[in-house]
């Protein structure tokens, strides 16, 4: 089965902060099960444009359609994040007073009410996708551990996991392998790759190394809109892309 | 339930020791003075208050100074209901020195138990539930939530001293005789009294451990470590500091009910900002995010203010200063605190020796809360 419908398109998407326009008239359109990768300079809007589409920041014009018709632009975080957008910001966050499993058991799709929580209790299903998803992220062993307790790489990946738990459609990811070792670097590649099978993933990223290695389609942002998009070859080929990473962007056309 | 391996060995000690405590509250009437038994049953309704206040500081994060409020509001309603059996349904004394005729509106219902001591518990939780709304929706929280409930303190303290009419002003509501048709002042009634104060106290615990280890329970925690992942993966943060603001007020309500019936009178003072704070003390003194902690440090605060100044009348006040700034400097998790952490060291001392090693140690070393 093909599908040919955007899962997420967004156009003309402005968002200003006091008048500066973090992102300005940005278009992006995402097919179901894309790794797509989100690059550009600092203050191109990349961060602001993630923050868009999961609903932290409201934009001031444009439209965000979600899986086609389901406009998320005046939507409250917690109804996006139900209706299938997971977002990872850069810095880890995991529930550090809470172990690796409940991190996990809290994460798990599930009716999120005050009072489904209270009766809530863990059937061999559930017990099994989040056994299945501990195994996934590489922290079985460290199941009972307390969250807090865990190295950098790890709570990256439990966050990773905990968004995974929640099975949705389209994952929004912000630098996922900043302040990571090589191994930890690799390990995360090889997870985004598991969870394109099912997923739609967006990342943000500046290690252009591991944009290369896993890349296979690329957005380039400037100024708050989009410069170029294509196959990580073609950007690297662009002049305008390597002007504005050489530093010299501001120039008439970037500005327009 | 998550499985947290809990050895069996500490399980069955905890279980020994909570008997005992329980069996020592229960026999307590056949030990203590009269005047020892309606102490101690005073502190128990303030554990009540205690747990309750645990539950959104403890457990959420969100510090209360306007607990004293919910507890007050509790007790006038019980004192309310037992102002009217005492007149017979007639005008209290105080209405007619303050020139009022005829009896407020207000005051009608609770000439009924039946709607009195729900009240006790409801209009807490309503008037937390409307402050809560405005506030954990708009996202107001930290330290401007705190200063909020200060002032809700403050509001409510004028209001009951300048409304003397209905609320008998500075002086409270006292001189009840009978609950029930039972005398007060009736040993044997007292003994009952404490009683159910012990059994509420009990059932109290019961149902706030069982919330705080329901999932609801590791989602305030969720949400007092990491609010805004919680509201990215999908819960709505506001609904649960809503829900357990007004369960915590609801409890502050039932403590201020027994309150008033072991102490016979209600007034502004009991519900100002010192007992608001006094009740934080409590919980941070005893271990906050532990229930037994919240309860333990109500019981040893209170057992410690009236123990010191019968010894010393004069210089009591200092010894409280000294013994509040030795537990913030020294045990800054309190008395439970202190416990989990010579048991862990008790136990690392046994492992070397045994040569086994356990997660539970971990789990207690790794709090960094």
């Amino acid at each position: 089965m093909k599908a040919t419908a955007p899962i997420l398109s967004c156009e003309k998407v402005t968002v200003a902060f006091d008048g500066f326009k973090a992102v300005n008239g940005m278009d992006l359109r995402l097919m179901p099960g894309e790794l797509r990768f989100l690059i550009g300079p600092n203050g191109a809007g990349k961060t602001t444009m993630l923050d868009v589409i999961c609903g932290k920041v409201k934009p001031a014009s444009g439209t965000l359609r979600f899986k086609g018709d389901i406009d998320i632009s005046r939507k409250k975080e917690y109804q996006i994040a139900e209706l299938g957008i997971g977002r990872k910001f850069q810095a880890p966050s995991i529930f550090a007073g809470l172990t690796v499993y409940e991190n996990l058991e809290l994460a798990m799709s599930q009716n999120r009410s005050v009072l489904a929580t209270l009766r809530a209790r863990l059937s061999k299903e559930d017990r099994l996708k989040i056994s299945r998803q501990l195994d996934m992220i590489g922290l079985a062993h460290r199941s009972e551990l307390l969250a807090g307790g865990l190295s950098h790489g790890e709570k990256q990946w439990l966050e990773i996991g905990m968004m995974l738990m929640q099975e949705p459609m389209l994952l929004l990811l912000d630098e996922p392998v900043a302040g990571m070792t090589d191994t930890e670097t690799e390990k995360t590649g090889e997870l985004l790759r598991e969870i394109t099978k099912r997923q739609t993933v967006v990342v943000v990223e500046h290690d252009m190394e591991f944009v290369r290695s896993y890349a296979t389609t690329v957005t380039v942002m400037h100024e708050g809109r989009l410069l170029k998009e294509g196959t990580m070859q073609e950007v690297q080929e662009d002049d305008i892309v390597s002007e504005v990473y050489l530093g010299h962007g501001r120039d008439a056309r970037a500005v327009g | 339930m998550a499985a947290v391996e809990v050895p069996l060995r500490r399980k069955i000690w905890m279980t020994a020791m909570y008997g005992c405590a329980v069996a020592a509250l229960l026999c307590a009437p056949m030990f203590l003075s009269d005047f020892r038994l309606n102490l101690l049953a005073k502190f128990l309704a303030f554990a009540i208050v205690a747990i309750g206040l645990d539950l959104i500081w403890g457990y959420t994060g969100i510090l209360s100074l306007g607990h004293g409020v919910f507890f007050g509001l509790g007790a006038y309603c019980m004192a309310m209901y037992l102002k009217l059996e005492a007149t017979g349904g007639k005008l209290p004394d105080f209405m007619s020195w303050s020139g009022l005729s005829e009896m407020p509106w207000f005051w009608k219902p609770f000439n009924y138990a039946l709607v009195a001591i729900p009240a006790g518990i409801v209009l807490p939780m309503a008037l937390a539930f409307v402050l809560g709304f405005f506030t954990f929706r708009n996202r107001i929280r930290g330290v401007y939530f705190t200063i909020l409930t200060q002032a809700l303190v403050i509001i409510a303290t004028t209001l009951f001293v300048g409304q003397q009419q209905y609320t008998g002003g500075t002086n409270g509501i006292t001189g009840y005789q009978t609950i029930f048709g039972f005398p007060l002042k009736e040993q044997s009634t007292k003994v009952v009294l404490y009683w159910v104060t012990v059994a509420v106290l009990i059932g109290v615990f019961l149902l706030c451990r069982w919330l705080v280890n329901s999932r609801s329970g590791r989602v305030l925690r969720a949400v007092r470590d990491a609010e805004n992942r919680a509201r990215f993966i999908g819960y709505d943060p506001a609904s649960y500091q809503l829900f357990v603001f007004s369960v915590s007020a609801g409890l502050a309500g039932l403590a201020g009910m027994l309150f008033v019936l072991h102490v016979g009178i209600i007034s502004p003072t009991t519900m100002g900002i010192v007992p608001s704070i006094e009740i934080v003390l409590w919980v941070a003194l005893g271990g906050r995010g532990t229930l037994i902690g919240a309860a333990l440090g109500a019981i040893a605060v209170n057992a410690a203010k009236s123990g010191l100044s019968e010894a010393f009348p004069d210089s009591w006040l200092f010894f409280m200063g000294a013994l509040f700034v030795i537990v913030v400097v020294f045990m800054p998790k309190g008395i439970i605190g202190l416990v989990q952490q010579l048991s862990a060291r008790i136990k690392r001392r046994l492992e070397k020796h045994e040569g086994n090693s356990s997660y539970s140690v971990l789990r207690e070393g790794d709090r960094g809360v």
